[in-house]
């Protein structure tokens, strides 16, 4: 059931910096797991491999029986429907709604008007924001536009989220939002991966913690904490 | 039906583009204007020259004449000769009593002074009247027949239709040097326009990759914003074609400088002329987007 495998993996910039080096993981269906580490230690590296933003210089990534690192450049965009990516600037689009921004996505795949009423509208219930649809992101709360941008990313029902410091420019009410829903697509039976420095939601939400350091896991324990060695 | 979906999406898209950028939009729509009206004006021009070239040459004879001393044998292999030299689309013999009848017939002078011939002192020559199938070879053919035995002098065409037709031909060059250069400034503008575009919306892009959404129909919107500036940029130069030809045609009666020298009917000619131009205008448009497309959207 391990539905991400990564294996001996190696990711050296062109610039020579290794941001993951040998690196070995493996993240079953349906997991909720905090990945944590000191900035410049290859959290962002890390996930960037799993949607084939970068390519690993050496090593394996197993997604769902897919070796993504051998994708081609042209089937990456089959890789991408069947996840979810959500980032610390949102990557709202400003001149669309709310409901616009989410069924966006949807537009992309060629669904018809009905499916994409459906699902948008599903996905913004799931992130408590139905009632905020017609909104424009400049008229929502950071919160709010996080769970937007989080509604976008699970439209398509994605076996696996991605999220790089979802909450990096929240305010920690914000943040317990933010983590709520995504606690509740977990539920659901997504696989969530969270990349982040907010000490608090790591250690509230009782989650597995994966930490990195210079491209490597230290520690990795199931319904972890932020360790308190950890300073930033 | 799901591509159908995608493909309308993307026309809305590719329209918005257009008019969201519209003082841009609207440069390359004139430059296409331009560049097609000048193709027209090619284009008519051209199909005109060829078709007057070839009334022209319907009356474009050789004429070569027979040394007065060859006899019928000799005749015979002149006429075999003839007959191999290619380019030629009838030859028909003249007689000199047929010649001599036909000076008679034509004025009163000549009948005074050609009655009293015999039939051996006729100083006419015999000849053949020689017509050729490209008019652009004339020259060759008549050296080849003047190499024939026993014939004594070729003559072909007048000088006025001769040069007529070298100038509708250097016309017709000049033309489409001008063509060529307007359509490469034209795709070059799209080019800047359809890059400005992508500039404006790098962060949409940047978002429909993530989600997933495939090379092909990230670049469907701008290579149809190509097509639509196309469009937009052939419709003034297909209605002055439309009405301007008929407008010519009907203001000369068809025809200029002589007789000879007749314009094509407007219809269906205009219609045909005008998919020329409609067909130019797009695929100009759809070239210049899908190199800002190649240039600018690493993909
Ligand atoms: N595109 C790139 N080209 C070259 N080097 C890079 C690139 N991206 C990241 N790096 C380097 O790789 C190392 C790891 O970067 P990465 O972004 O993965 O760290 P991170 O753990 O996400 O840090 P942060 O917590 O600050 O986001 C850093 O030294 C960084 O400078
Ligand atoms: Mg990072």
């Amino acid at each position: 059931m391990d539905f991400i495998i990564l294996k001996d993996v190696t990711k050296t910039y062109p610039t020579g910096v290794t941001a993951v080096s040998g690196l070995d993981l493996t993240i079953k269906k349906g997991d909720f797991a905090f990945i944590i580490g000191a900035s410049g230690s290859g959290k962002s590296t890390l996930i960037k491999m799993l949607y084939r933003e970068e390519k690993p210089t050496s090593g394996e990534i197993l997604i769902g029986g897919v070796r993504v690192e051998k994708l081609k450049n042209r089937k990456v965009y089959k890789l991408r429907r069947k996840l979810g990516i959500v980032f610390q600037d949102f990557k709202l689009l400003p001149k669309l709604t709310a409901y616009e921004n989410v069924a966006f996505a949807l537009e992309m795949y060629g669904l018809t008007k009905d499916e994409i009423r459906d699902k948008t509208l599903k996905a913004l219930d799931l992130v408590g924001l139905k009632d905020k649809a017609k909104s424009f992101p400049d008229e929502l709360s950071g919160g709010e536009q996080q769970r937007v941008s989080i509604a976008r990313a699970i439209v398509n029902s994605p076996k696996l989220l991605i999220c790089d410091e979802p909450t990096g420019n929240l305010d920690p009410e914000m943040s317990m939002e933010v983590m709520k829903a995504l606690e509740v697509i977990n539920e659901l039976g997504t696989t969530i991966l969270v990349v982040t420095h907010d000490r608090d939601i790591v250690n509230k939400m009782k989650k597995r913690v994966i930490k990195l350091d210079q491209g490597r896991v230290v520690t990795d324990s199931e319904k972890g904490t932020y360790t308190v060695n950890e300073k930033r | 039906m799901k591509n159908v979906r995608i493909l309308g999406r993307n026309f809305r898209d590719g329209f918005k583009n257009v008019f969201r950028n519209f003082s841009l939009s609207f440069a390359s729509i004139s430059c296409i204007t331009i560049t097609l009206l000048v193709v027209a004006v090619a284009l008519i021009g051209s199909l005109n020259v060829e078709n007057f070239t070839k009334l022209i040459s319907d009356d474009f004879t050789i004429v070569a004449f027979v040394k007065n001393d060859a006899s019928t044998e000799d005749e015979e292999k002149i006429e075999a000769k003839l007959n191999k030299i290619g380019n030629i689309e009838s030859i028909t013999f003249v007689s000199k009593a047929d010649t001599k009848k036909e000076m008679m017939e034509s004025s009163e002078t000549f009948k005074g002074i050609m009655s009293a011939w015999e039939e051996e002192e006729n100083p006419l020559s015999d000849a053949y009247q020689i017509k050729v199938k490209d008019i652009e070879k004339i020259e060759k053919t008549a050296e080849k027949v003047k190499n024939i035995d026993n014939i004594e002098i070729v003559k072909y065409g007048e000088g006025m239709v001769d040069s007529m037709v070298s100038i509708f031909d250097l016309i017709k060059k000049v033309l489409i040097v001008i063509v060529i250069a307007l359509v490469i400034v034209t795709a070059f503008l799209i080019v800047n326009t359809i890059k400005i575009t992508i500039f404006s919306r790098q962060k949409e892009i940047e978002i429909k990759r993530l989600v997933g959404a495939s090379n092909f129909s990230i670049k469907q919107p701008f290579v149809i914003e190509g097509l639509i500036i196309g469009l937009l940029g052939s419709i003034v130069p297909i209605i002055a074609t439309i009405y301007g030809y008929n407008y010519l045609y009907n203001y000369t009666g068809g025809v200029i400088f002589s007789q000879f020298i007749r314009l094509i009917k407007p219809f269906p000619f205009v219609f045909y002329a005008s998919v020329v131009l409609l067909v130019i205008g797009v695929v100009v448009g759809m070239i210049g987007s899908n190199r800002a497309v190649k240039k600018y959207l690493k993909i």
